[in-house]
């Protein structure tokens, strides 16, 4: 468990803490290198790219914007609803997301 | 003359001179450079390596806004899996191991894989498979894929269908062993895209190879037949495309991908590949010579994986796991070593991920 960790912490990008997801999507959407992705989201997001990686903006932009976030608070998006959010933010589809639409009358 | 804490391949603590770092690192960087036919690291970042190993704090940290995503393999097995996974046994659902990476951990992203982690065995339990995916993907926010190991090896007797290629080839019945292999790989190759088939419609955002290649080019061969038919059927599809080690075993020898022989591939000839199979991420590997210094480990890592990264069209994740990417060889990897290794691959090697 150590090893995970310590790369979160050395070089991660905290995940649902701050913005490691939304980069780690755009990657693996539409195979965007690192500079390109943290661009892309900072861009959508209306922050800088030094941004992405701070838990202070990205805690309550991530609440305002129904994102998700990292602790438990009732009431705001979470799961497939963040997801959906999510994917108008960056203006992808999320196979999750399709799933539960398709499944919806 | 000062000395610096450091470790060997395999985790034990040894002391070296500031020039005793510098001289490994550049052994290592030549190994790289002369196996590998790609260029040294420059001075400057030479001297960059030499500053980050001789930092006196016990971790390091990348530079504010150098941040890379963390992609994950082995799923919860760390959570609730034996030692034989590195796994701390902690009875646990993976619905609650994938949460704890996802909102205690701050994983950039998931995989969900199951208790033996090969593709094969999925077979059998695809539905238990299906099921534990849709729940994840109701309750998780980050990317999540399914993974596991291609492990060609499973396809031979007494596992599986052909006969074991090691046992022909030691009686010289060296045909016989390549057809095994390549009726092997069709299995395969069938097998992860049938698994996929269903795991996608579950909801899962893509697939993780972890370990290409362990069972040699046949293995590579499978893999990459199997990403192209799924990036064919599902254009959306995540594809993050690991590899086992830094050098492609040639144990067929002559199978070809896109007209490039797949035996002795380094990271750097591995990885247009993976991008023209329709992989969306690559992993490459560097494997970790215990018998040497984190030093030289560390300088061999960064070159092979710089050039990689070069190469590459698309992102490439590092792998940074026990005894790869210059990670000494051992069950808990010490976080001086790890946290050194993993600031010297985003800062230097440039990498997109880990």
């Amino acid at each position: 468990m150590g090893m995970p960790i310590s790369h979160i912490m050395t070089s991660g990008m905290s995940g649902i803490r701050a913005a490691g997801d939304l980069v780690a999507r755009m990657e693996f959407s539409k195979s965007m290198r690192i500079g390109e992705a943290k661009d892309y989201v900072s861009k959508k997001l209306g922050v800088s790219t030094m941004d992405l990686s701070d838990e202070y903006v990205m805690r309550e932009l991530r609440e305002e914007l129904g994102l998700g976030v990292i602790t438990s608070v009732a009431g705001v998006p979470k799961g497939i609803a963040a997801k959906m959010n999510i994917e108008k933010l960056l203006d992808i589809k999320i196979n999750s997301c399709e799933m539960f639409r398709n499944k919806i009358a | 003359m000062t000395e610096y804490a450091l470790r060997m391949g395999d985790g034990q603590r040894i002391f070296m001179t500031k020039e005793q770092i510098l001289t490994d690192l550049q052994e290592g960087m030549a190994d790289a450079a002369d196996l590998g036919t790609i260029p040294d690291l420059s001075g400057d970042e030479l001297d960059k390596l030499v500053d980050i190993i001789t930092t006196s704090s016990r971790m390091v940290g990348v530079e504010p806004g150098m941040e890379v995503p963390v992609t994950h393999d082995i799923s919860t097995i760390r959570i609730d899996g034996d030692q034989g996974n590195s796994g701390v046994g902690i009875p646990s659902s993976r619905l609650v191991g994938m949460m704890m990476h996802e909102r205690a951990f701050g994983a950039d992203t998931m995989e969900l894989g199951h208790i033996d982690y090969s593709y094969k065995p999925v077979k059998p339990i695809i539905s238990q498979e299906q099921q534990t995916m849709e729940v994840c993907q109701q309750n998780m926010i980050v990317p999540l894929l399914y993974g596991a190991m291609p492990n060609m090896g499973l396809y031979y007797t007494p596992d599986g269908p052909f006969p074991n290629p090691g046992d022909l080839m030691k009686s010289f019945k060296i045909k016989e062993a390549q057809e095994a292999m390549e009726g092997a790989a069709e299995h395969l190759t069938r097998d992860i895209v049938w698994i996929m088939q269903r795991m996608m419609a579950s909801g899962a955002d893509g697939i993780n190879f972890d370990t290409i290649g362990a069972a040699g080019d046949g293995d590579m061969f499978a893999s990459l037949h199997a990403i192209e038919q799924l990036r064919k059927e599902f254009p959306d599809i995540y594809i993050e495309t690991g590899m086992a080690g830094e050098l492609m075993l040639g144990l067929h020898g002559e199978m070809e991908y896109d007209g490039t022989v797949l035996a002795g591939l380094w990271p750097h000839e591995q990885a247009p590949l993976a991008a023209k199979a329709g992989s969306n991420v690559f992993g490459p590997v560097v494997n970790t010579n215990t018998s040497k210094s984190f030093a030289w480990n560390l300088g061999r890592a960064v070159t092979f994986i710089k050039e990689a990264v070069k190469a590459s069209t698309i992102p490439c994740h590092v792998n940074m796991g026990m005894g790869v990417g210059g990670i000494p060889m051992l069950e808990t990897p010490t976080i001086d070593a790890v946290s050194r290794a993993s600031k010297a691959m985003v800062e230097i090697a440039g990498v997109d991920g880990i």
